[in-house]
């Protein structure tokens, strides 16, 4: 069978992201891919943690960060989270116009918390917290921007591969793709929770 | 079936810059890599005529530290990983009886995005000057540096190391999910074995370089102040940073010699490897505890006797492991049938060598002394013995060894003991009077010495060395123009191997195995060999065989990050967002035009197999 053909009810793999080596391929790379980039965020969260207390003359962590607000945001990723988890267990089902809402109402809920966060960063450059301010602030943008882009480059993936896939069914070329689209998905929501403790909790208590 | 397959066959440059063949991409990381090797090494004879007398005025101050920042560099990113990535791309799929790699699109980003980064950072040489704040590029010397030659150094090694984690995440995979019927994780040879560990620690250590490369250059093109304590920033986080990417390095290194050691050893010794399993745990448990050692690079920093005591203990520990392999090379040789090739000689040098350099790294370890060897001659006597007596003593003896699988051709054997000898020999006269230089007091990194300190007569001694070491590789270039030049064409197993990339006719199938072969054992070749088969035994019918397209999208993705570096160095912002513009549309151009390859029908396969092309 061709890889870029739709796929029926009839003979749809029970693993349509693994059923062929391609799938195969892609699944343990893009976990091993993962594994990288967690060294590539706790190298980012322990520069924070060496720096969070430097902001010398401008405002603290504790004075900036506002918990609603990001509480908020947390929210939003989360669910978009188990919304991913949706379309993903649509993907298993062959349902292709539920699997498209799941990952669009994924893509709504990402762009949400990334207006969030633009929110959050321009109100914190008018408290005087920039990326030059301070060793604090620097560490502090880099850390969740890089976040913040791993959530762009989110949006940016389901965007092209909804697209490109629209009226093309489940196909054993695109499963995989769908299937990785969701474990990087949870990957940028696991580093935000780590991220809302590291930074904004235990920035909150000092 | 119908599928949609088009297939352009591309001839030229163009198939050298399209090609995903992963045999094609081992032979263009070993060209590329080879080329910055005779850089790199045209870098430190310089250096070593700078110093080969007292109150020598030829190459000082900026320009020498220019010269010791980029030889290092060159060697260690630019030179030693891509030829080790050469020879895996060419040999490891064929020894685990894979058709292709797990990604050869990824294969091909790999490779173009070190080729570039490389380019552009040598590029820095005609651009306002080289880097000069040494490999390990140390804040705040990094970071106050006026001229541009250290952004060169950021942008040019972080767009060459997203290619090396490419391509680290592809071996891993490869490697899990391509082996041939038979072939267990405990059958697989050594080099392979090395590979796996390298490319695992490959895909640990380098996401660390890359924050360490973003923070360095936000400090330096957007002001941030990780690394300045005016502003709150600790300049010791960039050395952990360092280390704890450069530790690992160091095994990235010299975990792929170690197999290419073991291959080489078993081959022409005529001998099942000594302690294979105890090999293959060695390998993975170096790589292991390569990750717990970083400090060692940092003990005189204070960070206090217990930390130094704890890192110098784990230090200490990996040279068990290391003592297991080269007790298990000379049990491989005793009472083997040795043949002295070429490729044996490099293979038997490096042993005594490495031991050399592994008995230094054990008085390195030791805190209290190391304050003492911090900062002289003495620690790049060490390094030099393990990288150059290690590293590339094995690559010379992988060169000669696959050389005949790689280019179908054999290297000359007489030329090849004069390059031993002179690179050999050579390489001993420069290295070795370091020791004392260093215990005498000749700090590194300087570009002079005053005379009568006692230091006139060692200095000229290595600077001879280093003389004789580049004509050994003259030696090699000449040996590779006349095998270029001949017409001979070699057998497929000229050195009657053990493995699987032994098992197939010159020059390799585009498909590698016209049939997956079926492996019955360790040194799967051999097994078949003694069980009288002489050749693998088919795992599958003849069969269509699933091919890969060539694309020249990594050409261009790479070029695009090539581009986006300068508008960084420069802080050109329409040149920098062009040019990440171009990573993105290629990315997006790749994502929604469909390539499922082409096949290569079954007659065609028969018909190689008949005429003994497969």
């Amino acid at each position: 069978m061709n890889a870029g053909e739709r796929l029926t009810d009839a003979n749809f793999p029970a693993h349509p992201e693994k059923a062929t080596l391609e799938g195969k391929n892609k699944f343990l790379g893009f976990w091993l891919f993962l594994g990288g980039e967690t060294v590539l965020f706790a190298t980012l969260f322990g520069t924070y943690l060496g720096l969070r207390n430097m902001h010398l003359d401008g405002p603290s962590g504790e004075e900036l960060f506002s918990l609603p607000l990001v509480f908020l945001a947390t929210m939003l990723l989360l669910t978009s989270s188990l919304t991913s988890v949706y379309a993903v267990l649509s993907l298993k089902q062959n349902k292709v116009r539920s699997l498209q809402g799941w990952f669009i109402v994924t893509l709504l809920l990402g762009l949400g918390f990334l207006g969030l966060e633009i929110y959050e960063f321009i109100h914190y450059v008018h408290e005087g917290h920039t990326f030059t301010s301070s060793a604090f602030g620097s560490s502090f943008y880099s850390l969740v921007g890089f976040h913040g882009a791993h959530v762009l480059f989110g949006i940016l993936w389901i965007a092209t591969l909804l697209g490109r896939n629209w009226n093309r069914g489940i196909t054993l070329a695109n499963a995989p793709k769908y299937y990785l689209f969701a474990l990087y998905w949870h990957f940028v929501d696991v580093v935000w929770v780590f991220i809302f403790t590291v930074v904004y909790l235990m920035g909150k208590v000092g | 079936m119908a599928t949609h397959e088009s297939h352009k066959k591309r001839s030229g440059l163009m198939d050298w810059l399209t090609t995903v063949d992963h045999k094609k991409i081992g032979i263009l990381y070993l060209l590329a890599g080879g080329f910055f090797f005779l850089i790199g090494g045209l870098e430190a004879v310089l250096m070593r005529i700078q110093l080969m007398e007292p109150d020598s005025k030829i190459f000082t101050g900026e320009l020498y530290n220019q010269l010791l920042t980029m030889h290092g560099t060159t060697m260690i990113f630019l030179a030693a990983m891509p030829i080790i990535f050469g020879f895996m791309n060419a040999i490891v799929p064929l020894q685990l009886g894979a058709r292709d790699v797990a990604f050869p699109y990824v294969n091909a980003v790999g490779f173009w995005l070190f080729f570039f980064g490389g380019l552009l950072l040598n590029l820095s040489w005609f651009l306002g000057g080289a880097p000069e704040a040494g490999w390990t590029a140390y804040a705040p010397l990094s970071t106050v540096a006026e001229d541009t030659g250290v952004d060169f150094y950021v942008l040019g090694l972080q767009i060459a190391g997203a290619g090396t984690l490419a391509g680290g995440i592809n071996f891993l995979v490869t490697i899990i999910n391509m082996r041939a019927p038979g072939m267990t994780f405990m059958r697989m040879p050594l080099f392979t074995w090395a590979s796996f560990v390298t490319s695992g620690l490959i895909l640990f250590a380098f996401p660390a370089l890359t924050v360490g490369f973003f923070l360095l250059m936000f400090e330096r093109v957007f002001d941030a102040n990780f690394f300045n304590p005016d502003m709150g920033g600790n300049v010791l986080i960039w050395e952990h940073i360092f280390w704890i990417f450069g530790h690992p390095e160091v095994y990235i290194l010299i975990l792929p010699a170690f197999g290419i050691i073991s291959e080489i050893v078993s081959t022409f010794s005529n001998k099942r490897l000594f302690g294979y399993s105890a090999m293959v745990f060695a390998t993975v448990l170096i790589g292991f505890l390569g990750f717990m050692v970083w400090v060692h690079h940092m003990f005189t920093v204070g960070l206090g006797p217990v930390a130094n005591s704890i890192f110098a203990v784990a230090t200490m520990a990996i040279a068990i492991p290391t003592g297991v392999k080269i007790f298990n090379w000379i049990f491989t040789m005793w009472g083997g049938q040795i043949r002295f090739t070429t490729a044996m000689l490099f293979a038997v040098g490096f042993i005594p060598t490495f031991v050399m350099g592994g008995v230094t790294g054990v008085m390195l370890s030791v805190p209290a002394a190391d304050y003492q060897y911090h900062d002289s001659y003495f620690v790049v006597a060490h390094f030099h013995y393990v990288i150059v007596g290690g590293l590339i003593l094995g690559l010379f003896a992988g060169l000669y060894y696959w050389y005949p699988r790689m280019f179908n051709r054999v290297l000359n054997e007489t030329l090849g003991k004069w390059n031993f000898w002179l690179f050999f020999i050579g390489f001993h006269l420069t290295f070795f009077p370091q020791h004392w230089l260093g215990l005498m007091g000749m700090p590194r990194r300087v570009y002079t010495y005053m005379s009568g300190q006692e230091l006139d007569g060692a200095n000229f001694v290595s600077t001879i060395g280093a003389i004789l070491m580049g004509a050994g590789t003259i030696v090699l270039l000449i040996n590779i123009v006349i095998s270029a030049s001949s017409k001979y064409a070699t057998t497929k197993d000229p050195w009657d191997g053990r493995t699987l990339e032994w098992a197939m006719p010159v020059p390799t199938p585009e498909y590698n195995f016209a049939q997956t072969p079926l492996v019955r054992g360790l040194d799967a070749l051999y097994v078949e060999k003694t069980a009288g088969n002489g050749e693998m035994t088919p795992a599958e019918p003849v069969g269509e065989i699933h091919m890969p397209n060539g694309s020249i999208l990594p050409f261009i993705l790479s070029l695009g990050m090539f581009i986006a570096g300068f508008g960084f160095i420069y802080a050109n912002w329409i040149v920098a967002i062009a040019g990440l513009g171009l990573v993105l549309i290629t990315m997006f151009l790749r994502s929604v035009i469909d390539d499922h390859g082409y096949h290569i029908h079954k007659e065609e396969v028969e018909a190689d197999i008949k005429g003994g092309r497969a």
